[in-house]
């Protein structure tokens, strides 16, 4: 399958970031005609390409803003989550740094669709360059008209606001970014309402991804057919595949979803030192790890969820052999330890126990019989806490422990740093003096 | 939805719940749905009077076509959900239970030295829906314990599991959102902003609420175990709310109080003058009768005593006044009123024990005395529009406030000051000179006059408009005029009950006007005596510089000096009286200078009735059976035999026997009072007050970390006349009997107008100030010069 850059295709412009720059590749074209449509033809026009949310969950997103009541009265929000935070996920950001006025065009043309009169973007706190980039892109928007009062003469108004989240993982999850962004402690919100109903102040938001954003104006311009040749009925569409972890060229590849994980992989350029792939995730730590047997499997929705994991924010992770399966999931876990809101008992206090027992196997203390109330406090977590974090807390270890049992095993005994040299798993473990 | 009678009709739906189906309102959660059927869920964040929150998990339930299992808490029913509890879902059960391990991996599991161990929540529903076993081997979290997040509200994290009950509790209910959740993850904690504790008036509510023993009383911490404590139904004497208690003692100790559920009254909550308020009782008390002989009282047998009292008071006969204080039972206060008519023979009674006048004795006699409850707490709560008047919930009669507040009514106050009570009602403010109350409530905008003219709308009128002078009468005739309820508020928990037993001149129980001779016989014949011996002529205000030369004997029960406006009562007015018998369970002023002291039981060594506000019987058990001591209406009675009198009962049982055959008067009531509004300029600094809930009250002595939660002592002035006296920090305040020193800060009054709290530690405007309210007081910036 070949690369099919899109949102990519100009990055290697120094100056696409600028106005200029994205209107020397056709940007705002999509705006100046968007406007000149009816609203709920927008939305039918995304919901007819099938694309779906790419920030993890996969949500169909014309549907998303086909639930927007309209005529209601109330003030409507489109809010973009731009909290990037899931370990391995690096997307966003990217694009965000190098085509921003991408993302801005999308806000714009969202916005009109869904009737929304203002609109947020909420980026994480810990990434003042991509803030900056965005936030000029939104100044130079505003003073080309494209931004303020009576849009290109459309009579449209938006204002966009850019906000800097302040580096808590939880304000990813929507309802908790509502609540962040309106002044209050980030956590969860009880559903229902749910956001297209009642969410920010109360009114009818929606709540999209950076990515997914980003593919609203070349759908509008290229059109549906043109954005369907692209992946399969139930996953149309590219991807900005970003790949992590033990590669020649880690990076962002921008290819349609079906792809393959060893075609990926050769774009990346294969595992680095020549050794092999012991295991890998298709998108971000909150997805059930994968191992070599599956690197055939295209990647889309429906297929990795055959597979038993979830195509998640689309950012695989590679790990070769040298390093621990042990190691590797006690580190997302005390990720999650510290980044559980609090909010629900099974997160607060599942996230607290498995880690303490991980850490204990990553010592060589770990006893056999822990794995299996491992595995039970796993399933005390899953589907029972509050929000999507304790579910995807209680992901990793199950996986893991389904592939490589007898790693845990072998923790029992030996602690994982004499198993495994931790030097080795660096990616610049060549540089590190012995 | 309403039927064709026009009845309302409760749309329902149909549910199944482990097997049995069932019809519940619509709208109806889950978690009360199985308790219907007997079906006990486990909860902890969960609370009937807060918002469902679903963080806690511990309720979840398997719901059919749900493919996760759901909080009952936060799930309502529809029609046709068929619901599987841990009764009948190995997935319910599973979910519980691990829910319940989790909750006690960081439980620090101190049950033993913990106040909760016993009534506790966690402990109670870990045995029932735990596993008997924890798999869980780590290292717990350490938090410092307990920290204080105010003087008396104790804070153990470690306990904490994290429901914010209490914080949603301070937020949603009292209005105070004092107190937060902090931190993330298994770090998360309660906590205050830094140097602003949790001083709600309303903080012990979060104790009682606590699933856990997270919060306990710098009061009662290790004081008991619950197991050990002597539970008792009561009703506060504070104040006029009327909150339902439950009084916990051991060994002849009260050890705690309680809110009781009451969801015509307080619903589950009350103040902390009500829960913590309560060590006064066991001190200082009087054991033994005191008879004074050459100049100094000395303990005397209660046949030499009673012989000594009745004596004397038959001496005087006639000529003896009665003050009866404001925080007796209604069987006390009838005991009185029986006791003064029908064996002194005097109509020189009242209750008043306070600012007052001949015109709201009028206003009372006419509008309040014996009226049905027809203004209750339902009837705020869905009242379009509520006037205050006089009257500042939150300080005088704290239920009020959170009833106001919960059902959002839209409030307008006429008042001296605005408060953060008021703006955390949603009211709005209509700023009077104190003492001008009268003129406001003639001259009332048009849109307020209107909103009264609503159709369920009310006026509550605080006991404050005693001190503007027309002001009854404008209260009187502007619910006549708009048709709105009018209901009175007085700030003691015996002022209602004491006017509907006739313990104010004019007035007999039920209240008969004394003038009526078909109300005189009425009463004559419930008590046994001739109608002809009662009093038939009003006496004029028993506190009259006049009447009070007339008498040659007081009759005094339970009344402080220091609460009249000084110098309405003195020292030497107390020993110009010839003779004075005092019934009262502490020493006071008054029984330095009786003749004799009759000692009487306490709430807690009898039983008896208050009447709320609203009209409302608030009945109370006795809480230590095994006392000796009297109540006031057994030791009049047996001055009563003693002077040659029965007339009828003197018990507890006998009295509201009584009461309930005679009943409320049907016939004319009295006149309603008719006085013009002082006019005339109002120079200088006017002083507005009233008692803060916590002040320098004896009620609330013996217990310093209730004080210590008061709000600060400060004037409050309005920020013009605070730059006008070159905006210092403090203002000394000065009236006719001397000065006080307070803080000052800018407040919503009127230029003219300084607000200084009643009756604050240091700062009385009675016995400080010798000013009463709307008085002319002098105000300088800084100390006294």
């Amino acid at each position: 399958m070949t690369l099919t850059p899109v949102i990519t295709e100009h990055w290697d412009a120094p100056d696409l970031y600028t106005l200029d720059g994205y209107q020397r590749f056709g940007g705002y074209r999509a705006l100046r005609n968007a406007l000149t449509m009816d609203p709920d033809a927008i939305i039918t026009t995304i919901k007819d390409s099938g694309l779906r949310g790419r920030g993890g969950a996969g949500f169909p997103t014309g549907l998303k803003w086909s639930f927007v009541p309209q005529n209601d009265g109330k003030p409507h929000y489109l809010v973009v989550n731009a909290d990037e935070s899931e370990p391995g996920a690096c997307k966003d950001i990217p694009i965000m740094m190098a085509n921003p006025h991408a993302l801005v065009e999308g806000v714009i043309i969202s916005s009109f669709a869904i009737r929304a009169s203002h609109a947020f973007i909420y980026i994480r706190g810990e990434v003042p360059n991509a803030l900056r980039k965005v936030a000029s892109a939104v100044a130079e928007a505003r003073r080309a008209g494209f931004i303020g009062k009576n849009i290109l003469g459309s009579g449209f108004d938006l204002e966009v606001v850019v906000h800097a989240g302040a580096g808590a993982y939880i304000c990813g999850e929507e309802t908790a970014l509502l609540d962040s962004l309106e002044g209050f402690r980030g956590q969860p919100r009880l559903k229902p309402p749910f956001p297209a109903v009642a969410g920010l102040y109360a009114s009818p938001t929606v709540i999209n991804n950076v990515e997914t954003i980003c593919n609203i104006p070349y759908i509008l311009d290229r059109g549906v057919d043109w954005f369907r040749q692209f992946g399969t009925e139930k996953s149309p569409g590219f991807k900005v595949w970003a790949v992590s972890g033990h590669v020649n060229r880690p990076g962002i590849y921008e290819a349609p979803l079906g792809i393959t994980m060893r075609e990926l992989l050769d774009y990346a350029g294969g595992v680095r030192n020549g050794g092999e792939v012991k295991f890998w995730l298709p998108g971000g730590s909150s997805v059930p790890m994968l191992t070599p047997d599956h690197l055939d499997i295209p990647m889309t929705y429906e297929e990795m969820a055959a597979a038993g994991t979830m195509l998640g924010t689309g950012t695989p992770m590679i790990f070769d052999t040298t390093v621990s399966v042990v190691k590797a999931v006690t580190r997302w876990l005390e990720f999650y330890k510290h980044e559980s809101c609090g909010k629900c008992t099974p997160c607060r206090e599942g996230t607290y126990w498995i880690t303490g027992m991980l850490e204990t196997f990553e010592h060589g203390h770990g006893a056999e019989s822990d794995l299996e109330v491992l595995v039970s406090a796993c399933n005390q977590i899953a589907g029972r806490s509050f929000c999507a974090l304790g579910d995807a807390a209680a992901t990793p270890f199950p996986a893991a422990l389904k592939y490589f049992r007898d790693e845990f095993m072998a923790a029992t005994q030996t602690p994982v740093d004499e198993q495994f040299d931790p030097v080795a798993s660096y990616v610049f473990a060549g540089a590190v003096a012995r | 939805m309403t039927d064709m009678l026009n009845q309302e009709v409760v749309a329902t739906v149909n549910v199944t719940i482990d097997g049995v189906e069932l019809q519940v309102p619509k709208g109806t959660l889950a978690i009360r749905a199985a308790e219907l059927i007997g079906v006990e869920i486990p909860r902890f964040c969960d609370h009937p009077l807060l918002e469902p929150v679903a963080a806690c998990r511990a309720c979840l339930i398997e719901v059919e076509g749900m493919p996760k299992p759901q909080p009952a808490c936060a799930q309502v029913v529809s029609d046709g959900m068929t619901i599987h509890t841990q009764q009948s879902s190995a997935v319910a059960r599973d979910a519980q239970e691990g829910v319940l391990e989790f909750l006690l991996l960081n439980h620090p599991l101190d049950c033993p030295v913990c106040d909760k161990g016993g009534e506790c929540p966690l402990q109670n529903q870990a045995m029932s829906a735990g596993r008997s076993e924890s798999r869980f081997e780590g290292e717990k979290r350490i938090f410092e314990k307990p920290i204080p997040i105010s003087a008396q509200i104790l804070l153990d994290r470690e306990r904490c599991v994290s429901c914010a009950r209490c914080t949603r509790f301070s937020e949603q209910i009292a209005g105070d959102p004092m107190i937060e959740l902090l931190e993330r993850g298994a770090n998360q904690q309660v906590g205050i902003a830094s140097d602003e504790p949790f001083n709600s008036y309303f903080s012990g509510n979060t104790i009682q609420i606590c699933p856990v023993g997270a919060l306990t009383s710098a009061d009662y911490r290790f004081r008991s175990r619950p197991f050990d404590l002597v539970s008792t139904p009561t009703a506060c004497e504070h104040c006029a709310s009327g909150c339902s208690l439950r009084t916990d003692s051991r060994r002849g100790e009260v050890t705690r109080r309680l809110a009781w559920e009451d969801p015509q009254v307080n619903e589950d909550w009350n103040c902390d003058k009500g829960r913590f308020a309560f060590r006064y009782q066991a001190q200082d008390r009087i054991t033994t009768p005191l008879v004074r002989e050459d100049g100094t009282l000395r303990p005397a047998s209660w046949p030499e005593a009673i012989d000594v009292a009745a004596r004397g008071l038959q001496a005087a006969g006639s000529a003896t006044g009665v003050l009866t204080g404001g925080r007796l039972s209604v069987e006390d206060a009838y005991g009185y009123a029986k006791f003064a008519r029908g064996v002194l023979g005097t109509d020189h009674i009242d209750f008043r024990s306070r600012a007052n006048s001949e015109e709201e004795a009028q206003f009372l006699r006419a509008c309040v005395a014996g009226t049905p409850l027809t203004v209750s707490y339902a009837a705020l709560e869905s009242a379009p529009f509520v006037l205050l008047v006089a009257f500042e919930p939150e300080d005088e009669s704290p239920i009020v406030y959170l009833r106001l507040r919960k059902a959002g009514t839209r409030v307008v106050s006429i008042a001296t000051r605005g408060t953060k009570g008021l703006a955390k009602m949603g009211g709005s403010l209509l700023a009077v000179v104190p003492g001008r109350e009268a003129q406001a409530l003639r001259d009332l905008p048009a849109d307020i006059r209107q909103a009264l003219s609503q159709p369920g709308a009310v006026i509550l009128v605080g006991e404050r408009i005693a001190a503007s002078v027309g002001g009854p009468t404008a209260v009187a005739s502007l619910a006549a005029a708009t048709g709105a309820a009018l209901a009175w508020i007085p700030r003691r928990a015996g002022e209602r009950g004491a006017l509907d037993a006739g313990a104010l001149s004019g007035l007999l129980p039920g209240g008969r006007p004394l003038t009526d001779a078909r109300a005189r016989s009425e009463v004559a014949a419930a008590w046994g005596v001739d109608a002809d011996s009662l009093p038939s002529t009003p006496a004029s205000d028993v506190l009259d510089a006049a009447s009070r030369r007339s008498l040659k004997a007081l009759l005094v029960a339970g009344v402080d000096p220091a609460d009249m406006p000084a110098p309405f009562v003195t020292d030497a007015a107390l020993e110009r009286a010839a003779f004075i018998v005092s019934l009262d369970h502490h020493y006071s002023e008054i029984t330095e200078f009786a003749d004799v002291v009759l000692p009487v039981a306490l709430v807690t060594e009898k039983s008896g009735t208050f009447i709320d506000w609203e009209g409302r019987p608030r009945p109370f058990a006795q809480v230590f059976k095994d006392s000796l001591a009297m109540s006031d209406a057994s030791v009049l009675g047996m001055l009563a035999r003693a002077m040659g009198a029965t007339a009828g009962a003197w018990d507890g049982p006998g009295i509201r026997r009584e009461i309930t055959a005679l009943g409320t008067w049907s016939g004319q009531s009295a006149e309603v009072p008719a006085v013009e509004p002082e006019v005339g300029p109002t120079d200088g600094f006017r002083l507005a007050s009233w008692r803060e809930l916590l002040d320098a009250g004896v009620m609330q002595e013996g217990e310093p970390h209730l004080a210590a939660t008061a709000r600060p002592v400060v004037a409050v002035v309005s920020s013009s006349a605070l730059s006008a006296l070159g905006s210092p920090a403090s203002v000394t305040v000065t009236g006719p009997l001397g000065s006080v020193q307070l803080p000052v800060e800018a407040g919503e009054v009127l230029d003219n107008v300084i607000f200084v709290p009643m009756n604050a530690p240091g700062c009385s405007i009675y016995t400080d100030l010798g000013a009463r309210i709307g008085a002319a007081v002098d105000v300088t910036a800084g100390g006294v010069a």
